[in-house]
């Protein structure tokens, strides 16, 4: 049987579904070592932000069950040396790249979509507005939809039309689709699902949380089922949108549930922390579970789940 | 290029012994071992397949042994503290465990033979042998300190002993050797020695202390510090530390990759857990 690996997602098409999450895959270079960038469906870089930031003190992390609390405050190097030095090397490793962005305003968002405008080589952009918003008292701007949707508008009043946008969203609301239908309605593309939720773990040693941070994101397998719901949930609402599917996702079998909830691609983010080559092994086995269940292709499986004869 | 040796292997462990607090433990690694150089590190899955413990853990090599091809071997000395390396050091000889590397950088090796000072603190001792053995091998003097808080926590082996010049333990309760921390007889035992160049491996605290001292008596101080990490190679972001640049720029630098092993007159002592005043990005 031919069988189509690739994979459309907000109207462009990346070779394989299996990306590298946003904050999962560092510059590119470490990963490198272990296997070929182009071996991946897309590189989604780190969220970059305007200017350089330090990140947060530490601890930084704390591992949970079946997960992992982070708190790195987008440590980065601001989107100027990024386009400068990290899209550069990118390119010329071949890889498939996805610029993740994130704002403190709405005139950040509006700032660096302008700036990755006139770069080449840039298959989307992520939109990561999981961020606090100095302007609403550090208020998540995923989880009001006036903020969601002020920051997509933002993003597509002054980027390139041809670069697709695609939203991430935060899981930390009341209904994840009144999110989805606000940025979908601002221009986005597709859809990014799920970013961390909101976590704390205290230390019963010293009895203060153990993040300096305080709060931290959790990530990995405890939190599949809630993407896998997510992705169902806004699949079912919106069935033409472009859904990149992320949460927990350690083998095949996890990337083809995301994709029967309604994914047309899958990234891979904690995985990567507890096993560098853990893209690739997805991949294959993906690849392999798809063809044994009759798949010809990857968009033939896309939303199975919601199919409604037997 | 960044750890361009490092590689994933299912390496099988073929002794595991319990020495005093620790676990002295050998993996089959096959050609990783040529690869290694004192002051790597390595990065091993824990709790098996069906593990809800999603991160690898990074062990500081002891030793390593190229036997050519197949058998060459790594060394750790893990203390069983958490439930990752408790599940570790239970494992029954011949079960294979996932292990990544050489990780991180190495210690520094001087070229001509120099008068070395190597510290180390509880199991932070294991990565000192192996550096002892190369710096012989050139030519250098060797001296060696070890502290812990009690006596079962200083990790010294019998052939570790004879590949030193000279070894002066301390423990904070006096259960052996000298009563009082390693940092307390550096000055004189630097001074006896004739000590060029420190190395060292511990707690952040006694890292800390010895590069104070190194400052002072202005000593090259090569020290490999301990940061939590949740990758080991680089894509996390969680294991940052202070560091100053040759420009004087201070940077939060990942310990796995810019590290484990550092120059210690670049960090940060002062507050290795947060963003000092004027580091780079800073909000």
């Amino acid at each position: 049987m031919n069988f189509d690996f690739t994979t459309t997602l907000a109207g462009t098409i990346f070779p394989n579904p299996i990306f590298t999450a946003s904050g999962c895959a560092g510059s590119g270079k470490e990963l490198i070592q272990f296997f070929p960038l182009t071996d991946l469906g897309a590189v989604v870089t780190k969220s970059i932000m305007l200017k350089p930031r330090s990140g947060r003190a530490t601890p930084r992390m704390a591992e949970t069950p079946s997960g992992m609390l982070n708190s790195i405050g987008l440590q980065g190097p601001g989107i100027a040396a990024f386009l400068q030095d990290d899209i550069p090397w990118l390119k010329s490793k071949g890889a498939r790249i996805v610029v993740s962005i994130a704002g403190e305003s709405v005139a950040d968002y509006a700032e660096l979509a302008r700036l990755i405008s006139g770069v080449s080589g840039i298959s989307a952009v992520e939109v990561n507005i999981s961020c606090p918003n100095v302007e609403s008292r550090g208020q998540v701007f995923s989880c009001n939809p006036v903020t969601a949707h002020a920051a997509i508008s933002a993003v597509k009043k002054n980027i390139d039309p041809s670069l697709p946008i695609i939203a991430k969203l935060s899981p930390d609301v009341t209904d994840i689709t009144e999110i989805a239908d606000v940025v979908i309605n601002a221009g986005a593309d597709g859809l990014a699902l799920i970013n961390t939720l909101l976590g704390m773990v205290i230390d019963t040693n010293s009895m203060k949380p153990k993040l300096a941070g305080k709060t931290g994101g959790l990530s990995g397998p405890a939190i599949r089922p809630v993407a896998v719901r997510a992705i169902y949930q806004v699949k079912a609402r919106f069935p033409q949108i472009s859904i990149l599917g992320m949460g927990g996702v350690t083998n095949g079998r996890e990337a083809f549930e995301m994709i029967l909830a309604g994914a047309s691609a899958v990234s891979v983010g904690t995985a990567n922390f507890g096993n560098p080559l853990a893209t690739m092994k997805i991949k294959a086995e993906l690849q392999e579970l798809l063809i044994e269940r009759g798949f010809a292709s990857v968009a033939a499986a896309v939303g199975y789940a919601h199919r409604e004869e037997d | 290029m960044i750890n361009k040796y490092a590689h994933a292997v299912d390496a099988e462990i073929i002794s595991n012994k319990r020495v005093g607090a620790y676990h002295h433990m050998v993996f089959e690694v096959g050609a990783m071992a040529g690869q290694v150089r004192p002051g790597n590190f390595v990065a091993i899955s824990v709790g098996g397949e069906t593990s809800a413990m999603v991160l690898r853990r990074a062990f500081a090599i002891h030793r390593s042994m190229d036997r050519g091809g197949s058998g060459g071997v790594v060394e750790l000395v893990v203390a069983p503290h958490g439930g990752g390396s408790k599940w570790l050091t239970s494992l029954e000889v011949h079960r294979k465990v996932n292990i990544v590397g050489p990780l991180g950088t190495a210690f520094g090796i001087p070229t001509e033979p120099v008068r070395a000072l190597l510290v180390g603190g509880g199991y932070g001792s294991a990565p000192l042998f192996g550096l002892a053995e190369v710096l012989k091998s050139r030519g250098s003097r060797v001296d060696m300190v070890l502290g812990a808080s009690t006596a079962g926590k200083i990790y010294a082996p019998l052939e570790g002993k004879r590949a030193v010049n000279s070894l002066t333990i301390t423990t904070d309760d006096g259960s052996a050797g000298l009563h009082g921390k390693v940092s307390d007889f550096l000055p004189d035992l630097i001074a006896a020695s004739g000590t060029e160049i420190i190395y060292s491996c511990g707690p952040m605290g006694m890292l800390a202390a010895i590069s104070k001292i190194a400052g002072e008596l202005d000593l090259v101080h090569q020290c490999a510090v301990e940061e939590a990490m949740a990758c080991g190679i680089g894509v996390c972001m969680t294991c940052v530390l202070p560091l100053r640049d040759t420009n004087g720029t201070i940077r939060m630098q990942r310990s796995c990759i810019e590290g484990p092993v550092v120059d210690g007159s670049r960090v940060i002592w002062d507050s290795p857990r947060a963003i000092p005043e004027g580091t780079w990005g800073a909000q």
